[in-house]
């Protein structure tokens, strides 16, 4: 008697809803055995890693702010991911729209005007969506594989922003750290309550986690998008065209990262650092997976995987647990998530070694 | 030469195989002797690839007996297959393009050879029975003739006692098709039986000594090639008795609304077959059936209709008097053109999508299901109703995925699908191939009745039964290349199965291998 | 002439973890896997071979620690793609993330610990020579290791009949299924071999290059490793030249600093990737792609039909 994986016909609607959860219990489970292995008595660990963060005002908004990139650039990739177009660069045009919008709050100086704030967002939107346009180039134009391309041009946008950092744009009054100026009032995310590092970025991704979900829902844009993934022949019958999804997948997916990076440098940075990030463009792919690519889905994602980060950090404070846990505990449960969702497509059998017959 | 005397390499008797919905193999008795070469002849669809795949150990009979060499054997693996002596060539090569042909040959072997020695081997074999090939040249520089050697070479290095050819020559010149007779002719020399199996008639009467007919899964002739002609053996293949269920004559013939003229267009895929000069009008109301075996243009000239793949010109396609030949798929759907593909899933439907969703997938524009880029999902939701409610999908409901549905049921739904949009010209291919006998004469019903109602209506099909009986006029596609059309009424049905083996008038020019030889 | 070769013996240093994990990952890609969790296993045979080193005092042990380490990771990526048929992007991404917070978790313990650098080959006579002696004779033993595993990976893949198996299947899973290769299970050798490759490639970098422990010492090399499969367009000769140069460009920047020329560090380490990303576009039409050595499967989950 041995197990065999036999594919079910359709995907199983329990199974969609019920692997995440799998994952998350799995993965709470293995990690209390590893906290114990640390020595630490697990129900005090993962009190400190899930309800602690949560016991304050403050917990509350730093999770909406840790939140609000992860699930920016997670969306943005999910319609990649939905289109089987792999971008994962989005951590490099999270950069460049940190970049782009920091070069526009740079320029206006201290310039008080209203106009600043908005430009600055256009940027961001823009140098993320260029940067993601050079693989759809590269894809449309000669076949070169997109995760090769985006994930190199990670580590050039990564560079360039060390360059500015350390050169061009160094804060002449800043007693040579690498950093620029600090952003202008007028450059910087208004703050929706005082106490908290929570700004208008927060409720901005909310309006566009619900805007995505209305686009692949009831859009037919959305639909086309997930014809084109699932079956391109399909998609050429129906006179989608293949190229211009990819072009409109990864552009959007550009936009939305950089302006992640946005956010990031104008709201609690307040400017820009050679490192803008604990690699949210990375952990934005857990956050996507773990949200089944479905917008809502992400958002529940984002702010659990938001928790591990703040988990992290208080583990880190209370219990002298270094920061890499929230590592562990992402990679893990995106482990488990994968390992599970083969339930999604197919069912466990006990069944004696057969000689089966293939189709004729 | 066939010796009578000796006992017969293989015997099969009664073979049966069952498959959901389909009866492939009935019933067959096949018998071969050593140094035989023996043709397995028969359309598509009649049974021959299932019967060789049980031969080699792919498939299993659900009964009847096979006898090798005068003993019964179970063959339950390919493996075991070569192990008794059988080797197969199949349609579909399995070669690795950036390899070399000895390694190519060498990955195909038991055992592991070193290269140098295997080389040698190739070249020897490859002397013998005039196969040349270069060991060291690499598969993706070769042509489909020299491919093929690859494959025999690598059969022939574990000296089979039987052979078998799956139509071998669907893809070779002339030229590389009497090469390969020679071989073949001095491997029977020396003993190996060999069944080829074909559709093509005069070359079974030049190279084989005895034929078996399948037709519908059954044999129904087995005899000496040679001693019939080309005439018989056509009536044989496609049955002078089916069942005449023309349609009412005297249609007024009306407008054009599908002109094709002077198309010529090579093949997307990597080894498909150009089409050249493609010619034809289908005229209000009027069905035009395009006889043919598979791999002769067909996939080529249906991406050409449906606007998947870009005509050259223009005017090349005209539907409704316009212009349509570079327009995509989306804007000849608004001129009134409708499509079904030859493959279902993947090709007609999304599998894992729903029917709605489906029918969202071609229907959004005839039936107005889009407002400013948003789904109106009721009015999709209505339009799949009608769908399985007129044509009786059986299904889950609507929101079922499409691969839940049988072959039959999925078949209905697409049609259906494109006839509910009122096209003006509707495009279809293989209309009722995979399906069982009820819903195929469902869908053949909806298209005379859709022709009736002024459609014009192209079925491009290998079922010449169903061709006969649903048609106006007819023609072949044989090379890339289309016969004239015929009335079908008075149209002479071995003609009609000699045009698809390739025989007649008018087919004279290069085939596809032949100007790939010519540009190198 | 002795700046030169002081130079050339830094390049050798930057270059050895590059080679190390290059070769696992073409042997790997070869046979159709993508694995993008090299990085992941990189750091952790990294933590495995210092803190082995460490506690036992061996480096031997470390050594064959490092490569372990590597493997398990690989043996996890191994099951989720090719028996849990999972996406083999997600994967690698999963165990790159893992791997880098797993091995900070495990060498906190480490951090800012000395250990004795893996001693250079003592050949009497030959490393005492003028200049060629340290820079021939005197590495340790990984740098060897890695350089012959050049002239191994070639001798595999295109004398051995397994390497030949392995080729057929990256190239045609299919097709070799149908002529009766085991997909799967050679799938699964090659991951075992590329993880520790990695696994050795980390441990070089904590045992020798620079003989301590950091949190993500790797630094992104375990992708540059990637990225150099590419640039060498899977030919393993392609590859020595490869790891080279780009162990080249990374201490570049230090010296050239030194020389007191002004292009910025910064745009001169962008240079392999950006010319990581010209190699691959320019290979990757379709054409040249079948006369190049790029697996056909690569990345493509295999579903055996029957």
């Amino acid at each position: 008697m041995r197990p065999r994986l036999e594919a079910r016909v359709g995907t199983s609607r329990t199974m969609v809803y019920a692997t995440p959860v799998m994952a998350v219990i799995l993965t709470m489970a293995c990690g209390s055995v590893l906290f114990a292995a640390l020595g630490h008595q697990p129900p005090a660990v993962l009190y400190a890693f899930f309800i602690q963060p949560l016991s304050s005002t403050y917990g509350l908004a730093e999770l909406a702010v840790k939140a609000t990139p992860l699930v920016l650039c997670a969306i943005g990739l999910s319609f990649g991911f939905r289109a089987n177009v792999w971008n994962i660069g989005a951590e490099g045009q999270l950069t460049l729209g940190a970049i782009a919008g920091s070069g526009v709050a740079l320029w206006a100086g201290g310039d008080a005007g209203p106009w600043v704030l908005p430009a600055m967002i256009f940027a961001g939107l823009l140098g993320g969506a260029a940067w993601a346009a050079i693989p759809a180039f590269f894809k449309t134009r000669f076949n070169a594989n997109e995760i090769l391309t985006s994930l190199m041009l990670t580590y050039v946008a990564i560079l360039l922003l060390s360059y500015l950092v350390h050169g061009p744009w160094k804060d002449p009054d800043g007693y040579s750290f690498p950093q620029s100026r600090m952003f202008a009032d007028s450059a910087l995310l208004p703050l929706l309550t005082t106490g908290t590092r929570l700004h208008l970025g927060a409720p901005i991704t909310l309006f566009l986690a619900l805007a995505a979900w209305w686009m692949m829902a009831r859009m037919f844009i959305g639909f086309q998008i997930k014809v084109v993934g699932l079956t391109t022949a399909a998609a050429g019958l129906a006179g989608f065209s293949v190229k211009r999804l990819i072009w409109i997948t990864l552009l959007t997916g550009g936009g939305l990262s950089g302006l992640a990076g946005l956010f990031e440098v104008a709201g609690p940075i307040g400017q820009l650092q050679p490192t803008i990030s604990p690699g949210y463009g990375f952990t934005a792919i857990i956050v996507a997976f773990l949200g089944r690519l479905h917008p809502m889905g992400i958002l529940v994602a984002g702010l659990f995987i938001a928790l591990s980060y703040l988990g992290g950090e208080t583990v880190q404070i209370e219990l002298g647990l270094p920061l890499a846990v929230s590592g562990v505990f992402q990679g893990m449960l995106l482990f488990f998530l994968l390992a599970a969702d083969v339930l999604v497509r197919y069912r466990l059998r006990w069944s004696r070694a057969m000689t089966t017959q293939a189709a004729g | 030469m066939a010796e009578a005397a000796a006992p017969e390499r293989l015997k099969l008797r009664g073979i049966t195989k069952q498959f959901p919905g389909c009866l492939a193999n009935d019933q067959v008795d096949l018998t071969l002797r050593p140094g035989e070469i023996h043709a397995l002849l028969g359309e598509n669809g009649a049974g021959k690839s299932t019967l060789v795949k049980i031969i080699y150990g792919v498939l299993r009979a659900n009964s009847g007996e096979i006898l090798w060499n005068g003993q019964a054997v179970t063959i339950t693996s390919p493996s075991q297959a070569r192990r008794l002596g059988i080797a197969m060539v199949f349609q579909h090569f399995s070669l690795f393009d950036s390899m070399t042909v000895a390694e190519n040959v060498a990955l195909g072997l038991d055992h592991g050879a070193g290269l140098s020695a295997l080389t040698a081997q190739i070249g020897e074999v490859g002397r013998r029975y005039g196969l040349a090939l270069a060991p060291e040249q690499v598969v993706h520089d070769l042509s489909v003739g020299e491919r093929q050697r690859v494959e025999i070479v690598r059969c022939l290095m574990q000296k089979p006692r039987l052979l078998i050819m799956d139509e071998p020559t669907s893809v070779l010149t002339p030229g590389e098709a009497e090469a390969l007779f020679s071989t073949l002719r001095q491997l029977a020399n020396e003993g190996c039986a060999i069944l080829y199996i074909s559709h093509k008639l005069q070359e079974i009467r030049t190279l084989c000594d005895r034929a078996t007919v399948m037709r519908a899964g059954r044999v129904v002739a087995s005899c000496d090639p040679r001693q019939e002609s080309a005439y018989d053996l056509a009536r044989l293949m496609t049955g002078a008795d089916f069942d005449q269920a023309r349609k009412p004559p005297g249609r007024p013939r009306g407008k054009a609304r599908l002109q094709v003229s002077g198309l010529s267009l090579a093949a997307a895929a990597l080894l498909g077959t150009p089409i050249t000069n493609i010619n034809f009008v289908v005229a209000t109301g009027e069905i035009l059936g395009i006889a043919g075996v598979a791999g002769n243009g067909q996939n080529t000239l249906l991406a050409a209709l449906s606007g998947e793949q870009p005509c050259p010109g223009a005017g090349n396609i005209r539907i409704e008097g316009q212009d349509a030949g570079n327009l995509g798929p989306r804007r000849r759907r608004r001129l009134g053109l409708a499509f079904v593909p030859e493959e279902r899933l993947g090709h007609g439907a999304v599998p894992e999508m729903s029917l709605a969703a489906n029918a969202l997938l071609t229907g959004y524009d005839r039936q107005d299901l889009l407002s400013r880029g948003n789904i109106i999902f009721a009015r999709t939701r209505d339009y799949t109703q009608r769908i399985v409610q007129s044509f009786q999908v059986v299904s889950g409901g609507i929101g079922s995925p499409a691969n839940s549905l049988s072959g039959g049921n999925l078949q209905k739904f697409i049609i259906g699908r494109e006839l509910l949009q009122e096209p003006k010209v509707l495009v279809v291919a293989h209309p009722t191939w995979g399906v069982d006998a009820g819903a195929a004469a469902a869908i053949h019903t909806a298209l005379l009745d859709l022709a009736s109602q002024g459609t014009a209506i192209l079925v491009v099909s290998q079922d010449l039964d169903e061709l006969l009986q649903i048609s106006d006029r007819i023609a072949v596609l044989s090379r890339g290349q289309l016969s004239e059309c015929m009335v079908t009424a008075d149209a002479d049905v071995a003609r009609i199965g000699l045009l698809m083996g390739g025989q007649g008038d008018g087919h004279g020019t290069q085939t596809k291998g032949e100007q790939r030889a010519a540009q190198t | 002439m002795e700046i030169l070769a002081a130079i050339l013996i830094t390049v050798i240093g930057a270059a050895t973890p590059l080679l190390f994990a290059a070769v696992g990952e073409l042997v790997v890609e070869k046979s159709g896997v993508l694995n993008l969790g090299v990085e992941g296993m990189m750091v952790l045979g990294a933590v495995g071979a210092f803190a082995t080193s460490l506690t036992t005092g061996s480096a031997t042990l470390g050594i064959l620690a490092g490569a372990a380490a590597g493997a398990v990771m690989a043996l996890v990526f191994a099951v989720l793609t090719l028996t849990l048929l999972a996406n083999q992007v997600a994967s690698g991404l999963a165990l790159t993330i893992f791997g880098i917070g797993a091995s900070a978790l495990i060498g906190r313990g480490f951090v800012g610990m000395p250990l004795e650098r893996l001693p250079g080959l003592d050949l009497p006579g030959l490393s005492d020579l003028a200049v060629v002696g340290p820079l021939l004779f005197g590495h340790d033993v990984l740098v060897y290791l890695s350089i012959a595993s050049i002239p191994a990976a070639i001798w595999f893949l295109n004398r051995s009949r397994a390497g030949l198996v392995l080729r057929s299947i990256g190239e045609n899973h299919q097709a070799a299924h149908a002529l009766g290769h085991p997909v799967i299970l050679v799938r699964y050798l090659a991951l075992l071999f590329g993880g520790a490759m990695a696994g050795l490639g980390g441990a070089y970098l904590s045992l020798a290059y620079t003989p301590m422990w950091a949190e993500n010492m790797t630094a992104g090399r375990g992708w540059i490793a990637l990225a150099l499969v590419v640039f060498a367009t899977w030919r393993p000769g392609r590859l020595l030249l490869g790891a080279y140069l780009f162990g080249g460009i990374t201490v570049a920047q230090l010296h050239i600093q030194g020389f007191g020329i002004a292009i910025p560090a910064q745009i001169l380490s962008m240079l392999p990737y950006l010319a990581t990303i010209a190699v691959l576009v320019a290979i990757s039409t379709d054409g040249a792609r079948a006369r190049l050595n790029a697996p056909a499967s690569l990345g493509r989950i295999f579903h055996p039909e029957a």
